[in-house]
């Protein structure tokens, strides 16, 4: 037999700071927040001793200030007048570009690669294992500067387009690879509206076809429910994406600006300058290797007994993939594909090792340089990573919580 | 039944022999059609990798097997070649110390890294293979600090009064450490720390000329050598951290806890390069101003921080992939909280979070050539920097990157090798 008595009523101890539960946890963040506050203390007066001992200050305004020197590859307006805030900011957007184009091409990369280490080709699966290992463990900036060195030792120089024999000719007249950058015509209208309005026309047209097939589809579903057959939303689906935009494209003249080679160097069309390439190509065949490994994992997730089901229900192997195996293996393979792409944008900060103009090279090398206001410029620089990570891992918690298995 | 042999003229009365199987289903010509000509499209599949191997190859091989081995600089390197194209490798025979030790290292003190390298070896093999003799594990304790006196040489008394330091601790810490885990991990770090002050002070300047080597200060170290200094030094280092960063972060103490999770997601959100600006250009800020530290350990601070965080999440990993069951037992068995971490949870969560960390190390070893960019003279550096610039070497690009490439391969490729066995290894669920 039990009896209930109450717990002695301790008077408080000492002791009871250490060795009692309801007390030690907040004793030990008592402390901790104590260690805490003086390191933060010890530290920053170490900063403020060693600034007033160099005269320095933590101050923004260098910001404002002229940045004194030129940025080759720019997305907007920009001269060596600009301030360096403008040269961060161009720095921004060719950090947010090289990440976006090798986003796209390493997943291109990467899903090929993966899917064919999985065929049942032994030699196709050995070498795409090859490719696999060798770019993953090989650092990526080696890769940056071999591919950076094959580009300018390999590819011809502007003058080898000259003459009437030229060694190097162009690409359908219109494409020039030349060691200094490739060069493509650029696409403009001739009787358009002017820059921003014609491209704010295309890309209204653009988002109204996504929804006009949308609707399309949604329809054609409706359509097979109720009577068992759906109707070919092919041609259709095309007139939607293409008619409209051909239409607008006869009305304002659709024109492309070629390159041209006048004196020592090509002139008009778009360059796209040798460290972006290099850059760009680099970052996504490395990383295209760590998504090959994600997509083929996420693909060996799926058991075989669901491909087996869904054929047993009769779909053919192009619906298997799309309805039962793709949804299952994406759920896999999509949070490791966001830190992929969250890697090539920490990784495009190696531009700098091939003078492409990237913010760290911009606000984090010549502005801190010539400034010398190095506190304010790390501080920027990480704060724009940050920036970029959190709002990306905000992205995938969103994506991981509407993906979830739902469980009871 | 009736017998009704007698009728025919021919009754086969034992087995006949088993007949190779045709030519087409078996050997080499089945196993082609299995795996290389199964379908139209696999074969297709099968001709274009044929076709790209043997462009790759055929513009590499000749290049390699023409190459030339013995000479003193390009020029004359392209001499011997006479208008032929192939590889000069004699650059890496001529600046292969280089490529290893750096340009700065003297010369007459190669043999003290080399030796470095072999205990490195010796000392690292007890911690990898569970099967050797737990005895060795002694060279691994004195490891670090026979190889910090090796490569910078200079007065033995500072690494030994380092090691005493730890040995005292390690007592304080082996005599308390059965009545309570702080008290003993505690103690022993301030019995440590009190011992190198008091040795600090006691010990005279003039012993410290006695058996001193040459010493060789830390920004002449260079080379591949730098890149595994690094790797190898901010791999160990971290690993403690970061379990205690995982530990922090999964506390109910919520102090504790954010101040973990805001340590980790800033780290893991900027890119390393960002964290060694930090070291060459920011981080002198914070120490006292009359401190000077230098380069190298500013950069080991700021990459031991940086594979921290990354660890402490494949710990946390590790440690979220036990079942609840695990902590409840260890309640139930009465063990306190360091206990319960010691004997019971970090063994499983840690074997667990061996892949990750292993993969973690991997990239952090391929993230030490970023040094290279806040003009440290590693593998990367002394290539771009000192050989490229030289008069002899200024054009020789694919050797010296090929070179370097198959370097970091070789080290990487075999760390992950050894990974996967140990996760074979330590496999314990049945299949």
């Amino acid at each position: 037999m039990t009896t209930l008595t109450d717990p002695p009523k301790a008077s408080f101890r000492l002791t009871m700071l250490l060795n009692d539960t309801r007390y030690r946890s907040l004793t030990l963040q008592a402390i901790a927040a104590l260690a805490l506050a003086l390191s933060i203390w010890y530290l920053g007066s170490n900063v403020a001793k060693n600034l007033a001992a160099q005269g320095l200050n933590i101050d923004f305004e260098f910001l404002g200030a002229p940045a004194g020197y030129d940025i080759n590859q720019r997305l907007i307006e920009y001269t060596s007048q600009s301030s360096n805030l403008s040269a961060a900011i161009v720095g921004i957007l060719n950090t947010l570009l090289v990440a976006f184009l090798a986003c796209i091409t390493a997943t291109i990369f990467g899903v090929l690669a993966g899917v064919l280490r999985l065929s049942n080709n032994w030699l196709v699966s050995k070498l795409m294992a090859f490719y696999v290992e060798i770019f993953r463990n090989v650092p990526v900036l080696i890769w940056i500067i071999i591919i950076f060195t094959i580009m300018t030792a390999v590819l011809p120089g502007p003058r080898a387009f000259r003459g009437d024999e030229p060694e190097a000719s162009m690409l359908f007249e219109a494409f020039a690879f030349t060691n200094r950058g490739i060069y493509t015509p650029l696409p403009y209208f001739t009787n358009g509206f002017g820059g921003a309005l014609d491209l704010l026309l295309v890309l209204v047209l653009l988002v109204g076809s996504f929804f006009g097939t949308r609707y399309m589809n949604a329809r054609a579903t409706r359509i097979q429910e109720q009577t068992g057959q759906r109707p070919a939303t092919l041609l259709t689906n095309l007139a939607i994406w293409f008619g409209p935009l051909i239409v607008v494209f006869v009305v304002l003249g659709l024109a492309f600006e070629m390159p041209e080679l006048k004196g020592f160097n090509f002139k008009g069309g778009i360059k796209i300058g040798g460290p972006l390439i290099a850059l760009w190509f680099a970052l996504s065949i490395y990383t295209g290797a760590f998504i090959a490994e994600n997509v083929r994992a996420g693909i060996q997730a799926v058991s075989k007994g669901q491909t087996e089901a869904a054929s047993a229900l009769g779909l053919r192997s192009g619906r298997v993939m799309s309805l039962v195996v793709l949804p299952q293996a994406l759920r896999v393979i999509i949070p490791p594909l966001i830190s992929q792409y969250l890697n090539i944008t920490k990784n495009s900060s190696l531009a700098i090792a091939v003078g492409y103009a990237d913010v760290t090279a911009t606000l984090g090398g010549i502005t801190l340089n010539q400034t010398g206001r190095a506190i304010e410029c790390v501080v920027l620089l990480m704060l724009f990573y940050l920036i970029i990570s959190i709002g990306i891992s905000l992205f995938m918690n969103i994506y991981n919580n509407a993906v979830k298995l739902k469980e009871r | 039944m009736s017998d009704n042999s007698h009728l025919a003229a021919f009754v086969r009365t034992e087995e006949a022999p088993s007949l190779p199987p045709p030519s087409s289903a078996a050997g080499p010509i089945k196993w082609m059609r299995d795996n290389l000509f199964a379908t139209p499209a696999n074969a297709v599949l099968t001709i274009v990798a044929v076709l790209v191997i043997y462009k790759v190859l055929s513009g590499i091989l000749p290049w390699m097997l023409a190459g030339v081995w013995d000479s003193p600089s390009l020029a004359a390197c392209r001499e011997i070649l006479d208008g032929k194209s192939a590889a000069c490798f004699a650059v890496l025979t001529e600046r292969w110390n280089q490529l290893i030790f750096g340009f700065k290292y003297p010369v007459d003190l190669y043999w003290r890294p080399a030796i470095v390298l072999i205990l490195f070896f010796a000392a690292a093999a007890p911690v990898l293979f569970f099967d050797l003799p737990r005895k060795l594990l002694v060279i691994t304790a004195l490891f670090p600090f026979i190889a910090y006196w090796l490569i910078w040489g200079g007065s033995v008394s500072t690494p030994i009064l380092a090691f005493a330091g730890v040995v005292v601790g390690y007592l304080v810490y082996s005599r308390f450490v059965a009545q309570n885990f702080a008290i003993g991990f505690f103690g022993g770090v301030a019995a440590a720390l009190i011992f190198w002050g008091i040795g600090g002070a006691v010990l005279p300047d003039s012993t410290i000329a006695e058996g001193a080597m040459r010493s060789v200060p830390s920004r002449d170290l260079g080379g591949f050598m730098l890149n595994m200094m690094l790797g190898v030094t901010c791999v160990s280092l971290s690993v403690p951290i970061g379990i205690a960063l995982a530990l922090g972060r999964q506390s109910s103490m919520p102090l504790i806890k954010y101040v973990c999770v805001v340590f980790i997601e800033f780290v893991r959100g900027v890119p390393l390069i960002t964290l060694l600006f930090v070291a060459s250009v920011m981080l002198a800020y914070f120490f006292p101003p009359d401190a000077t530290v230098d380069l190298f350990l500013r950069v080991v601070i700021m990459i031991t921080l940086f594979s921290a965080a990354y660890i402490a999440e494949v710990i946390r990993g590790g440690l979220a992939a036990l079942p609840t069951g695990q902590y409840e037992a260890a309640d139930s068995l009465g063990l306190d909280y360091a206990q319960a971490m010691r004997l019971i949870i970090l063994p499983q969560a840690l074997k667990i979070s061996i892949p990750g960390i292993v993969n973690v190390a991997v990239g952090l070893f391929k993230d030490t050539t970023l040094v290279s960019v806040i003009s440290m003279f590693d593998l990367v550096g002394m290539i771009r920097g000192p050989i490229l610039a030289s008069a002899e070497w200024n054009g020789v690009y694919w050797e010296l990157f090929g070179c370097a490439a198959l370097l970091f391969f070789v080290v990487c490729y075999g760390i992950s090798q050894y990974s996967q066995w140990l996760e074979r290894r330590l496999a314990t669920d049945h299949r």
